[in-house]
C-alpha cells in the first residue's frame, strides 16, 4: 500500500512538473510580443520596450520559466498583467467561489446519483428505473447553459422562488449565500446526475450479474447483506473514477453557469484572464485547476485502491 | 409422518416433468421439456449434452437461481422432501444455505475478487449461525478438510494471490460448509490443467464418501462424467434422451444421439491416419424451435414418421437403464466412419523447421523466468507436432517464438527451410510471415466483427497470397469449398455463424497464402464434441491436401494425440520427452508424461492404478536443483535426481527422453510389455 501511495504521489508529481511546463510554453508560444498585445498596435515602440522588460517577458523563455517556477516555489503567483495585483489575490476569491459552488454540487450529487443507480439497477426495467434513466440522459445530454437558463427561467423569473444572481460581491450571511446558490448548484446537479447515476447503475448491473454474486446468494445470504458486502464494493468502482475526473471540470469549467448566474467563479476570471492575454492569471488559474484535477484522481485512485487490492497489491 | 412425506425425504432432488421457458423478447421459448430424474442420498448423478441442451438450466432452475427472464412453466422440484416451487423466500435462502450447495466452472470468477479467501468462507458459516469467532475456526477446519495445508496463510490472501486449483478448492470448502444433502457441480474443471483437474476429481471423489452427500455433477467432458458418478443421464434440446450407470450408457449407448456423441470423440487412440471421426449431422435446434415429437429426428438416421409425430415412450431395457426411443433396439446397426488406408511413403517430407538451442527468458521485476530452455525440434513437411503439458510448461511460450511473437534469447536458431528466421515477425520477410500461420481457440476475437466473411478473406488472400480480384474470387471460391462452407456464408457477419463455422472461416484464412506451418493453439476447445470433431476431421483433410505442417496445442489429449505424428512434451520449458505420437502414447514415457496421461478422466474408464500428481507446478522464478520435475515425481530416484538434470537422450528410434531412470525399468515400472 505504503509503495502503491509513493509511486502514484511521485506519479502525480511528474504529472505537474509537465503541465507547468505545458501551460508555460503555450502561455509563451502563442501570443507573441507581450508588451505589443497589452499596449495595442499604435503604443510607441519604446513604451512596448519598457514594458516588456518591467513584466520581465524581454528575458528568455527559460530564464523566465525559472523565475515562474521559484515564484511558484514561494507560493508567489506573479501579479497580473492588467490589474498590477498579485496573482493570489485575483484569483483566490474566485477560486474560493468555484470551491463553494464545486463542493456544494459534490455534496448533493454524488450521493444522490449513487443511490439513483443503484436504485434503478436493483430495480431493473421497472417504472423507477425507466424514470432514472430517462431523466438522467435527459440532464446530462444537455448542456450546462440551456438547463441553467430554464432554471432561471421558471425558478427564478416566472414561480421567484430564488435569486438569478449568485454573486457574492458584498458582504452577505452564509444563509443568504446559499440561498443564492441554490439555482447553480441545481442547474450543476441536472447534469452530473446523469453521469454518475448511469455509471452507478451500469455497475451494479455487471456486479449482480458477477459469478460471486451468485455465490452469495446460492450461500444463503439474505439479499441486503449480498448487495451491500459483494456487489457494491464491486459495482462503485468505476464511478469513483468518473466522479473523480469530473471534479477539476467542476472547479474550473464552469463558465456559462457561472456567467448566468453572474457568479464570480473561476471559470469566468480565466476567460477574462484569456481576453486581456494576463498570462500571470492564466497560467496560475490553469495549473491550479489541474493541481485540483490531480489532487481528486490522486483521492479518488486512493479509494479504489482500498477498495480493490488487486490495485494496491499489484499483480506479484 | 405420512408414508408419502417419508418416502419422498430419501430422495435428494427430484425433479418431476420440469419445463423451463425463457422469455426472449417478450414471447416464452422453451428450454427444458419435461426433465424427470431422482438422485438418492450418496449418489452421484451426471447430467452430459452439448451446450445449449439444458444442463445448466436444469440445475439452476433446481436452487431456483434461473435469470429473470427464466421460469418454470411445468413440472416440480423437489429437494429433501421440499417442494422448490412452492418455498417462500426466506425458507429458500435457510435452505440453500444449509442443505444444497454449489460449485460451477472458473473459480476466479466464482470468488469475490476484492474480498480476502477467509472473510468469504468465514461467511459460508456465519449464514449458518455461528459466531464470527466459531466461523474462523470453521472456516480453517474447512480447508483442511480439502487438503489445503497452510489454511491460515490462504485465508489471509485475496483469490487472484491462488492458482486455480486452490481457488476451486476454496470454491467447494465453502460448499461444503453446511454438510450439504445436495452438492450441485457445474463443469467444475473445465478450464484446470488436467493434473489439477485430476485432483479436484480425487477430492470430490474422497468428500462424497466423508459427507455422503448426493452430487449432481453437469460436465460436457463425459470422462469427468465417467470418473465421478454412478449414473448419468444424456441431455439433447432440453430432454433427457437416455439415462443409467454411467459405465454401462458410455460403454454401450442404446439412444442413437449417446451412440452419436460418443463416437465424435478421438478416443481409444484414434489419429488422423487410421480414420475419420464421426459426426452428426445437422446442428443443435436454436432456442424456440418448435421441434418434432422426438427431439432428436431431425439429426437422427434412424427417424422414421413415428418419430415425428409420436413421443417415444420411456423402454427400461435393463436394470435402471431407460432410453427414449422408437428405435433403440436398431442402435447397433448404425455404421460408424469407415477406417481409411493409412497414408504412407508421402505423408513426411524434408525438414521445414528446425529449432536449436531455443531459449525464451522473460523478466519479471528482478527475477528472471527461464520460460523456454534449450529447444531442439525439428518439423518436417505435412507433420503434426502436438505440444502437451499444464499451463507454465512453456507450450505457448514456444508456439510465439516459432510465430515471432516472442524475440527469443540470444544464441537460439529458428530455421524455415534451412533459412535463418528473425526473433520477431516485424523482422522477417513477407514470405516467412506468409509461411507461418496461426488459428486460435476463439475464433472471435480473431475475425473482425463488422466485416463480412467474404471482405475477410479476401484481406486474407490479399495479404498473404498477394493476389486480388479476379484471381482472389477465384482462390476465395475454392478456399471456401475446401473448408466446406457455402457461398452462403460469405456474405454474413461472424455474428450471424455458429462456433463451428467461425472456426472455419479462421482456418480459411490461415491457409489463405498456403502456409507451411500452421499453430492450432486450442483449435476446439471452445466447440461442442461433434463439431471438434468436424473441425479436427478439417484440419486432416486440410493437411493431407496443402501438406502444410502442423504445431497442435491442446489440453484435450485426445485431440492432440488425433492429430499428431509426433508428440513433445514440456515441463517448465524444458523438453521432457519427443517422439512418435504411438510410442509415445504407448509408453514406456516419461514419468511426467505418464502422469499426465493417467490424469486425463477417460469416459472409457480408468486404470485402477493411477498415478496422482502431489503439489503444484513449482514457480519458474525458484526452479527445483536437478531435473526439475524431481519435486513432483512419483518415480524420482532419491540422491540423483535432485542433485542433477537428466540430459534428453535417444531411447529408441526418434523417441527422445529426459530422465534418469533407464527406459527398460520404467518399462518395469509402468507395466508395459
Amino acid at each position: 500500500m505504503l509503495i502503491f501511495l509513493i509511486r502514484r504521489i511521485g506519479l502525480a508529481i511528474v504529472t505537474l512538473f509537465l503541465l507547468t511546463i505545458i501551460v508555460f510554453a503555450l502561455s509563451n508560444v502563442l501570443p507573441g510580443n507581450v508588451g505589443r498585445q497589452i499596449m495595442g498596435p499604435f503604443a510607441p515602440q519604446k513604451s512596448v520596450d519598457e514594458l516588456n522588460q518591467r513584466l520581465g517577458t524581454d528575458q528568455p523563455l527559460y530564464t523566465q520559466y525559472i523565475k515562474r517556477m521559484e515564484g511558484y516555489a514561494h507560493l508567489d503567483l506573479g501579479k497580473s498583467y492588467k490589474s498590477r495585483e498579485p496573482v493570489t489575490h485575483v484569483i483566490g476569491s474566485t477560486f474560493l467561489n468555484s470551491t463553494k459552488l464545486a463542493f456544494l454540487a459534490l455534496l448533493i450529487t454524488v450521493p444522490l446519483g449513487i443511490l439513483g443507480g443503484v436504485i434503478a439497477a436493483l430495480r431493473r426495467g421497472s417504472l423507477i428505473d425507466r424514470s432514472i434513466v430517462v431523466f438522467s440522459l435527459a440532464g446530462s445530454s444537455l448542456p450546462e447553459f440551456v438547463t441553467a437558463s430554464f432554471l432561471v427561467v421558471i425558478f427564478g423569473l416566472q414561480l421567484a422562488w430564488f435569486p438569478v444572481i449568485a454573486s457574492t460581491g458584498d458582504v452577505i450571511s452564509p444563509a443568504e449565500q446559499l440561498y443564492r446558490l441554490v439555482l447553480p448548484i441545481l442547474a450543476l446537479v441536472l447534469v452530473y446526475f446523469g453521469y454518475i447515476a448511469r455509471m452507478a447503475r451500469a455497475g451494479v448491473i455487471t456486479a449482480m450479474e458477477a459469478e460471486y454474486t451468485r455465490t452469495a446468494f446460492l450461500k444463503g445470504l439474505p439479499r441486503g447483506v449480498v448487495i451491500r458486502r459483494h456487489v457494491l464494493r464491486n459495482a462503485l468502482l468505476p464511478t469513483i473514477a468518473v466522479v473523480a475526473t469530473q471534479t477539476g471540470y467542476l472547479f474550473g469549467g464552469l463558465l456559462a453557469v457561472e456567467l448566468i448566474f453572474n457568479y464570480n467563479g473561476l471559470g469566468r476570471e480565466l476567460v477574462r484572464a484569456a481576453l486581456n492575454k494576463d498570462l500571470p492569471v492564466l497560467s496560475a488559474g490553469v495549473l491550479l485547476i489541474g493541481v485540483v484535477y490531480m489532487v481528486a484522481t490522486l483521492l479518488g485512485d486512493i479509494l479504489i485502491s482500498i477498495l480493490n487490492p488487486r490495485v494496491r497489491l499489484g499483480d506479484q | 409422518m405420512s408414508t408419502t412425506e417419508t418416502t419422498t425425504d430419501t430422495v435428494a432432488l427430484k425433479l418431476d416433468d420440469l419445463h423451463v421457458a425463457y422469455d426472449v423478447r417478450g414471447i416464452p421459448r422453451p428450454v427444458l421439456r419435461g426433465v424427470s430424474f431422482e438422485i438418492h442420498p450418496g449418489e452421484a448423478y451426471g447430467l452430459v449434452g452439448e451446450s445449449g441442451c439444458g444442463k445448466s438450466t436444469t440445475a439452476y432452475a433446481a436452487v431456483r437461481y434461473l435469470p429473470e427472464n427464466g421460469h418454470v412453466t411445468d413440472g416440480s422440484i423437489t429437494i429433501a422432501g421440499q417442494d422448490m416451487l412452492k418455498l417462500s423466500a426466506p425458507d429458500l435462502r435457510a435452505l440453500r444455505s444449509s442443505r444444497i450447495s454449489m460449485v460451477y466452472q472458473d473459480p476466479s470468477q466464482s470468488l469475490n475478487p476484492t474480498i480476502k479467501v477467509g472473510a468469504q468462507v468465514v461467511e459460508a458459516f456465519t449464514v449458518l449461525g455461528f459466531s464470527k469467532a466459531e466461523a474462523k475456526v470453521k472456516a480453517k477446519e474447512a480447508l483442511h478438510r480439502v487438503r489445503i495445508a497452510d489454511a491460515q496463510q490462504v485465508l489471509d490472501r485475496y483469490p487472484y494471490q491462488l492458482s486455480g486449483g486452490m481457488q476451486q478448492r476454496v470454491v467447494i470448502a465453502m460448499a461444503l460448509a453446511c454438510d450439504p444433502q445436495l452438492l450441485i457441480l457445474d463443469e467444475p474443471t473445465t478450464g484446470l490443467d488436467a493434473t489439477v483437474e485430476a485432483e479436484v476429481l480425487d477430492l470430490v471423489s474422497t468428500l462424497r464418501q466423508e459427507t455422503g452427500a448426493a452430487v449432481l455433477l453437469i460436465a460436457h467432458n463425459l470422462g469427468v462424467v465417467r470418473r465421478i458418478c454412478d449414473r448419468v443421464g444424456v441431455m439433447y434440446a432440453g430432454k433427457i434422451v437416455e439415462e443409467g450407470p454411467a459405465a454401462e450408457v458410455f460403454d454401450n449407448p442404446q439412444h442413437p444421439y449417446t451412440v452419436g456423441l460418443l463416437r465424435c470423440l478421438p478416443r481409444r487412440g484414434a489419429n488422423k491416419v487410421e480414420r475419420r471421426l464421426d459426426t452428426i449431422p445437422g446442428s443443435l435446434p436454436l432456442i424456440g424451435t418448435v421441434l418434432p415429437a422426438c427431439v432428436f429426428q431431425d439429426r437422427c438416421v434412424l427417424a422414421t414418421e413415428e418419430c415425428r409425430t409420436v413421443a417415444p415412450p420411456a423402454t427400461q431395457s435393463e436394470a435402471g437403464r431407460t432410453v427414449y426411443c422408437h428405435h433403440a433396439d436398431k442402435v447397433s446397426t448404425l455404421v460408424a466412419a469407415p477406417l481409411q488406408a493409412p497414408v504412407t511413403g508421402d505423408g513426411v517430407g524434408e525438414i521445414v523447421l528446425h529449432l536449436e538451442n531455443v531459449s525464451k527468458t522473460f523478466k519479471q521485476g528482478h527475477h528472471e523466468v527461464r520460460a523456454l530452455v534449450d529447444v531442439d525440434l525439428d518439423l518436417r513437411a505435412g507433420e503434426t507436432l502436438g505440444l502437451v503439458g499444464e499451463s507454465g510448461s512453456g507450450k505457448t511460450t514456444l508456439a510465439k517464438a516459432i510465430l515471432g511473437i516472442h524475440a527469443t534469447d540470444a544464441g537460439s536458431v529458428i530455421e524455415l527451410d534451412s533459412q535463418t528466421l528473425a526473433g520477431l515477425t516485424t523482422a522477417r520477410t513477407r514470405d516467412a510471415r506468409r509461411a507461418i500461420q496461426i488459428i486460435f481457440q476463439n475464433p472471435d476475437s480473431a475475425l473482425n466483427r463488422s466485416k463480412t466473411v467474404r471482405a475477410i478473406l479476401e484481406r486474407a488472400l490479399q495479404k498473404l497470397a498477394g493476389i486480388r480480384g479476379q484471381e482472389a474470387g477465384m482462390r476465395l471460391a475454392s478456399l471456401t469449398d475446401e473448408v466446406r462452407l457455402s457461398p452462403r456464408h460469405l456474405d454474413m457477419r461472424p455474428r450471424a455463424l455458429s462456433g463451428g463455422l467461425k472456426q472455419r472461416v479462421a482456418i480459411a484464412g490461415a491457409f489463405a497464402g498456403g502456409p507451411r506451418i500452421v499453430v492450432c493453439d486450442e483449435p476446439t476447445s471452445a466447440l461442442d464434441v461433434s463439431v471438434q470433431a468436424a473441425i479436427l476431421n478439417l484440419l486432416a483433410d486440410m493437411q493431407r491436401e496443402e501438406q502444410a505442417s502442423y504445431i497442435v496445442i491442446s489440453h484435450d489429449l485426445g485431440v492432440v494425440r488425433y492429430l499428431s505424428d509426433r508428440i513433445a512434451v514440456l515441463y517448465l520449458g524444458r523438453l521432457m520427452e519427443l517422439g512418435p505420437a504411438a510410442e509415445v502414447f504407448a509408453g514406456p514415457h516419461h514419468p511426467y508424461t505418464e502422469a499426465l496421461l493417467s490424469a486425463v478422466p477417460s469416459v472409457d474408464g480408468d486404470p485402477p492404478d493411477r498415478i496422482r500428481l502431489t503439489g503444484e507446478l513449482p514457480s519458474a522464478i525458484n526452479l527445483p536443483s536437478g531435473c526439475v520435475f524431481h519435486t513432483r515425481c512419483p518415480r524420482a530416484i532419491k540422491g540423483t535426481c535432485e542433485a542433477l538434470e537428466p540430459p534428453l537422450v535417444e531411447v529408441s528410434n526418434g523417441h527422445m527422453m529426459r530422465c534418469h531412470i533407464p527406459i527398460d525399468e520404467l518399462r518395469t515400472l509402468q507395466h508395459i510389455d
